[in-house]
């Protein structure tokens, strides 16, 4: 088979291709399996390298607007945002080196015309019924009172589960309540720290409070570490 | 060998074994949406049907790219039939749809994100749907690249017409809904059950059963015809 590389011509003129396809059962050489398969990869690769690289702005740019409007959302429309960083287990002004600003894990703090803090809005997930819930939580952070909350994504049992991320009325739910940590209930209640689970949906409601739960007990001490070292 | 190819040189198109008798193009998109509907009558590619057909906008979704799909394949692999050795033909069509699949779905999660999000893995998927592999090893790899468009876009239809029969079905019933739209006003209170994997089970068997009807009704009447 290294004969061929003296000839300089590919190994297989045109015609004869035909013929061995009408004759299967002559069988190709290793080379041409080889060459054809190798061909179309690298094909295939150059091709997808370039839908690639024409559709990436297109996707991040739309991942930016989903976090930005679910933040504006979960905090009441602030005037101002300011954003920290996490870098290991501290909170920083500055983005982590090396890193996408896009891909870095954030803090967002919406801050009031008068310059008062109205609240904050980080991203957080826990396992549901069926996927990873992922949230947008806001909240004030020191009280654990809650802004409110947004899905980001959510593959729950359409029909029962998806209501977490449908039914408005649940969201409305659990703004004011006090994440101190939040409980479930099954019943009607104004108790600031328990809220009522959908019926049929209890383990993705359940979902829901525990990633709220989580967002408020990781991010509160960190925001406080922040502040007690000067908000540097 | 050489004796043999002096027996057959006078045709244009060599002899390829198995390959579809010839027919006009305008039988080849037929058959692909009614004689030999993909979903209806060759049972392919079921699963993505029963999995997306909740809603309408995904059986759109899911149709659109799939066409896209089976279209490109099938033009390039009928193409490249000459080329493609027979031995490693599987390797290279799954390769070259793979190519189209990725692609729709990089194009969806830019250009339709909301859309993209609803199918989730279904559109990756569409690499392993036997309607495609079934199509290029059936047709577009023994047929011309006019002749492979040709079935390509009728099989595609074919699929988005079956999709869109599950979809509405079930979005009306089980949600009350027609393309995110309300239908029948707040005291409706939706069949849940039918936009859950249960009910599309029973809608495809309820569509399989009028199918079934349709066809034997029609066998009566062409019977009496000739009595």
């Amino acid at each position: 088979m290294s004969g061929h590389s003296h000839h300089g011509a590919p190994p297989e003129p045109a015609a004869p291709s035909e013929q061995q396809d009408q004759t299967p059962a002559e069988g190709s050489s290793s080379a041409r399996l080889l060459f054809t398969l190798g061909f179309f990869g690298a094909l295939a690769g150059s091709l997808l390298a370039f839908t690639y690289q024409k559709t990436l702005p297109a996707i991040q740019k739309f991942a930016g607007e989903k976090v930005e409007v679910a933040v504006m959302e979960v905090l009441g429309a602030p005037p101002k945002l300011d954003t920290l960083y996490l870098i290991g287990d501290k909170l920083s002004r500055t983005p982590p080196a090396g890193v996408i600003p896009g891909d870095a894990i954030k803090l967002f703090i919406g801050i009031d015309a008068k310059g008062e803090r109205m609240g904050v809005a980080v991203e957080e997930v826990a396992p549901g019924f069926a996927s990873d819930v992922r949230l947008m939580v806001g909240f004030n952070p020191s009280t654990g009172a809650l802004t409110g909350f947004k899905v980001l994504s959510q593959t729950e049992t359409p029909g029962l589960g998806d209501k977490i991320e449908k039914d408005t009325a649940f969201a409305s739910r659990f703004t004011g309540k006090i994440a101190l940590p939040l409980k479930g209930t099954k019943s009607v209640t104004t108790d600031p720290s328990t809220v009522q689970t959908i019926t049929g949906a209890t383990i993705s409601s359940k979902a829901v409070i525990k990633v709220i739960n989580k967002a408020v007990e990781t991010w509160k001490p960190r925001l406080e570490a922040f502040e007690k070292e000067g908000g540097k | 060998m050489t004796t043999e190819a002096a027996i057959a040189p006078a045709a244009a198109e060599p002899f390829v074994p198995g390959a579809p008798p010839p027919a006009p193009l305008r039988l080849d998109v037929w058959r692909g949406i009614a004689d030999d509907n993909p979903v209806m009558i060759q049972m392919l590619g079921l699963c993505p049907t029963m999995a997306i057909s909740n809603q309408v906008s995904n059986g759109l979704g899911m149709g659109a790219a799939t066409i896209f799909v089976l279209v490109c394949s099938s033009f390039l692999i009928s193409l490249l039939r000459k080329v493609i050795p027979a031995e490693v033909r599987l390797a290279t069509y799954i390769l070259i749809i793979a190519t189209f699949v990725t692609i729709a779905d990089l194009v969806m999660q830019a250009y339709s994100p909301v859309l993209s999000k609803t199918l989730g893995p279904f559109v990756p998927l569409i690499v392993v749907n036997c309607i495609i592999l079934g199509r290029a090893e059936a047709f577009a790899g023994k047929v011309g690249p006019l002749r492979a468009v040709a079935d390509a876009i009728g099989m595609g239809l074919g699929f988005l017409l079956a999709l869109l029969i599950m979809c509405a079905f079930r979005e009306v019933v089980g949600s009350g809904m027609f393309l995110g739209h309300p239908l029948f006003g707040p005291n409706y209170e939706p069949w849940v059950f039918m936009i859950m994997p249960p009910g599309g089970f029973l809608t495809m068997g309820l569509m399989f059963l009028a199918m079934g009807w349709w066809g034997e009704r029609k066998k009566a009447l062409l019977k009496k015809a000739v009595a």
